[in-house]
């Protein structure tokens, strides 16, 4: 690994500050999980950390009033157990659950979540480290080095949202749970203070896959919030996997139901594991609205969630894997109990 | 709060560690001296080392490290504590696992800069001198291991799932324990294991 410069400052201001003083090659590091990871594989070479962790008073859950607001330093495994999240918002304690190990839940926090990078074999093992068996170019990596994946062993790679350049999947639960329910962040920076919808914070790859998030050099992000829903009651994460846990989706599915009876009155349908962001699904939304509820209008529904994906030569289960996740998504939050 | 730290004259222990030759607790000792304290800026310049003091197994360990070390390889080649083992180094497998300040991690991708001033227990802290830990016991009373190379970091798992009041079903323990892989297959033991410690009501 790289060697670099390595501080932990109190205050979001003076870590604001150190990134600034630290010049280019500066990195925020927060549980790890992810940056850490790919600094081991050469893939991230950081020549300075500015370890936030440290950062007093800003782990906090909030629940009260008509939003949930999580400070950017909880851990996922608090926000996974909170209780009011738990019996509101299943979606969201569920994304969380049903995320990598107890071990990492344990270190991430729910801000450093969103900011995860793609699993993409091609992205991950391609740098000539130690664990890869070669070289492979990607564009992700090195820009212009072109995509190793396009053409090659696709199964994992996205059905939604790529491009000529890039097929890499965003790797995120929590993220897509957070788009289904309109959740914003909270960013500070140098000039202050704004907020962001989670679903504006990721760039689709187009031609500059090496650019992901929406979000400026130094810039922090201090707290994710979600604006309070009727629908979260009925709502739920359903994660489909090569194993049983501790796997990333192959197709995930983030619904949340506000219901007259049997009819639907507006769904919210975001997909994981198959797009190159988390993917907001409006065209199924649009579909449902309105609607009884059966098993008919949800595989309807699901179907339309895909609409306009494309596979490689090695993904094109994921299609239908994705259209039944969403369909028996919207059947699990159907059977909760409303507010 | 976790277990004490291990009674006992570690200096006249033999372990299979300085057995096989190795000097770790002379490096340690030879480590311990004066490096930049972890604080915020002015930021200390590439390569320059850092002090930090965590709690391991009860007793504060000021150690100088370079920033790249792991907290397993801190514990293991600085510190001499072997216990937690180096399976994937990526967080894949679960062999690292400790806790810190009670909870369950994976220790090689925490950086060891990060444990300054906390407490750090590994499977080497767990038991109370000579007497085994209930679940050592309980690991080995159904046969909850075939080669043990995951072992310790099953058993930091394991102890974290039962204070976590995740072991309330075998569904329930296997979910919990998901992040420990064991390639010799001990699941059934594993989760035998487990649920005979949780069964019985006892603390950990």
């Amino acid at each position: 690994m790289r060697p670099f410069t390595y501080v932990r400052p109190d205050s979001a201001q003076a870590a604001i500050e150190a990134f600034a003083a630290a010049g280019p090659g500066a990195r925020y590091i927060a549980g790890g999980t992810s940056l850490y990871d790919l600094m081991k594989l050469d893939i991230e070479r950081p020549e300075h950390l500015i370890d936030v962790t440290a950062i007093r008073g800003l782990d906090g859950i909030e629940t009260d009033g008509d939003r949930l607001r999580f400070e950017a330093l909880a851990p996922m495994s608090a926000v996974a157990i909170n209780r009011v999240v738990l019996r509101d918002y299943p979606v969201l304690a569920e994304s969380l659950a049903k995320a990598a190990s107890q071990q990492l839940r344990n270190m991430a926090t729910v801000g450093g979540n969103l900011l995860q990078r793609t699993r993409c074999l091609y992205f991950r093992n391609g740098a000539g480290g130690v664990s890869a068996g070669m070289t492979y170019p990607c564009n992700k990596r090195e820009p212009g080095s072109g995509c190793a994946a396009i053409g090659g062993l696709d199964r994992g790679q996205a059905v939604l949202g790529q491009s000529r350049s890039c097929t890499a999947v965003s790797p995120g639960d929590w993220p897509v749970a957070l788009v289904a329910l309109d959740a914003y962040v909270e960013i500070l920076g140098r000039q202050g203070t704004r907020s962001l919808p989670v679903a504006d914070l990721y760039r689709l790859p187009g031609g500059t896959p090496h650019l992901e998030f929406a979000l400026t050099p130094g810039e922090i992000i201090t707290a994710i919030v979600v604006p309070k829903a009727a629908a979260g009651r009925q709502s739920t994460y359903h994660k489909i996997r090569d194993r049983e846990s501790y796997a990333f989706a192959l197709a995930s599915a983030a619904v949340a139901l506000d219901m007259a009876g049997d009819t639907v009155r507006q769904a919210r349908i975001a997909l994981g594991g198959v797009a190159t962001r988390p993917w907001r699904a409006v065209a199924a939304e649009a579909q449902l609205a309105g609607k009884q509820l059966t098993r008919e209008t949800a595989i309807i529904a699901g179907r339309a969630a895909l609409t306009g994906a494309k596979a490689g030569d090695h993904n094109g289960f994921k299609i239908e894997l994705a259209a039944r996740t969403v369909a028996d998504a919207l059947m699990i939050a159907a059977q909760r109990k409303p507010a | 709060m976790d277990g004490g730290e291990r009674s006992g004259d570690d200096s006249s222990t033999i372990t299979r560690r300085t057995a096989l030759g190795g000097t770790a607790g002379l490096a340690a000792a030879v480590l311990i001296d004066a490096g930049a304290a972890v604080s915020a800026a002015p930021a200390p310049p590439p390569g320059a080392t850092l002090l930090i003091k965590p709690i391991v197994n009860g007793r504060v360990t000021p150690v100088t490290i370079d920033p790249r070390t792991s907290l397993l390889d801190l514990l293991r080649e600085l510190l001499g504590l072997t216990g937690a083992k180096k399976g994937c180094d990526h967080g894949q497998c679960g062999a690292c696992t400790v806790h810190i300040d009670g909870r369950r991690v994976a220790s090689c991708l925490t950086l060891a800069a990060k444990t300054d001033g906390r407490a750090v227990t590994t499977i080497e802290g767990l038991a109370d001198g000579d007497g085994l830990h209930p679940m050592q016991q309980a690991f080995i009373d159904h046969d909850a291991l075939q080669c043990g190379y995951c072992t310790p970091g099953q058993i930091m798992a394991a102890v974290a799932c039962i204070r976590e009041g995740k072991a309330t079903s075998r569904a329930s323990i296997r979910e919990a324990m998901s992040g420990n892989i064991c390639r010799c297959g001990a699941y059934v033991g594993i989760v035998d294991a487990i649920a005979d410690v949780a069964g019985k009501g006892r603390r950990v």
